[in-house]
């Protein structure tokens, strides 16, 4: 991390307090967002987009800046944030079982009994 | 384990900082986490244990609303709310999400004026923290009321569509809830000690007999904070999609 000697690590983790606005002002203006994809009912593919796009924005920066994960060193962040990724191969075996599953019970409930 | 866990590594040839500093920790004698204080660390861990719990509930609301042939009942209109004209879709889940974000505002300032040794604000910042967390409980029992009074939505079947909502919906926000009031408790417990002073005397005190510092305080807000990052994720999923 090139930018971590600014301020950290003087006493525990202490930043500006303009940074802990900013965040909070941005969180709100990805908040109200992602609650207009709703409020307009945007469909489909740009609703689901918009959706995970804003809830990622939000996650990064709730993690790096208020969790101050961005001021870690490296060891810290990979033991914490590698092993999350791994749910998205669970998440790829699940939706592969409930497509099985879906196509299974079309199946049983079009025999008619 | 020892006091001297916050120490000063500037740029030390020894502890190198990027890829070449990651190697070197986690290969290095003793302790991976070089400046970070072991009930920190401690508390990442949890809160990764934590995230791998709630990424089984959601994959499993997930497998099962996929799997269903009955249509999903649509959380726009489920939780739409009147004030007296026209539903607003959403509205108080909305509400809900701004009173989260800003607790998670306040709560992240409390931990720095802790570092700067300001007691009294700190104490008041997690105390305004606290109010916003329960004032989130209460809403939420205000939904699930109307869920299940007016609506008659049960965790094995609603009047709406695909049976799963209920049980998916229950477990998935409760168990938030949940972490929001135990949250809301420790918030309470670690205020009072900021407000008497006790980091500043290092009382031994907690659950251990170890001598506190304000690194109480940055552990409590990892966990607030978390909860904030997990009602991103069941706002997304189980509001929006």
């Amino acid at each position: 991390m090139a930018q971590a000697d600014d301020t950290a690590h003087v006493e525990g983790q202490q930043h500006p307090i303009g940074v802990y606005f900013k965040v909070w002002g941005l969180l709100f203006v990805l908040s109200a967002g992602s609650y207009a994809v709703d409020y307009f009912h945007l469909e489909s593919y740009l609703r689901w987009t918009l959706i995970i796009v804003f809830m990622l924005l939000k996650a990064g920066l709730i993690v790096a800046i208020f969790m101050h994960m961005r001021w870690e060193r490296l060891a810290m962040i990979y033991a914490i944030t590698i092993p999350p990724v791994l749910v998205v191969v669970f998440m790829g075996l699940m939706v592969f079982e409930a497509d099985y599953t879906f196509l299974t019970r079309g199946i049983f409930f079009s025999m008619g009994n | 384990m020892t006091e001297t866990t916050q120490t000063e590594m500037g740029n030390s040839p020894l502890v190198p900082d990027g890829m070449r500093g990651f190697v070197t920790d986690w290969s290095s004698d003793q302790r991976a986490f070089k400046n970070v204080p072991w009930g920190k660390a401690m508390m990442w861990i949890f809160l990764l244990s934590d995230t791998f719990i709630f990424s089984c509930f959601l994959l499993s609301y997930m497998k099962v609303r996929m799997s269903t042939t009955v249509p999903w009942p649509n959380p726009s209109e489920v939780f739409a709310l009147s004030f007296g004209g026209e539903p607003i879709p959403l509205i108080l889940i909305a509400i809900m999400t701004f009173i989260l974000i800003s607790s998670s505002g306040t709560m992240a300032m409390a931990v720095m004026f802790g570092y700067k040794r300001d007691r009294r604000t700190t104490a008041i910042l997690m105390l305004v923290t606290a109010l916003f967390g329960a004032s989130f409980v209460g809403m939420q029992v205000f939904e699930w009321t109307k869920l299940i009074v007016d609506e008659g939505v049960r965790p094995w079947g609603n009047p709406m569509g695909a049976a799963q909502f209920g049980s998916t919906f229950f477990m998935i926000t409760g168990f938030h809830g949940f972490h929001v009031s135990i949250g809301v408790i420790f918030l309470f417990a670690i205020a009072r000690k900021v407000w008497r002073g006790d980091y500043d005397l290092a009382t031994r005190g907690f659950f251990t007999s170890r001598k506190g510092n304000y690194e109480s305080v940055e552990i409590m807000g990892l966990y607030w904070h978390f909860v904030d990052l997990v009602w991103v994720f069941i706002f997304a999923f189980f509001y929006l999609w």
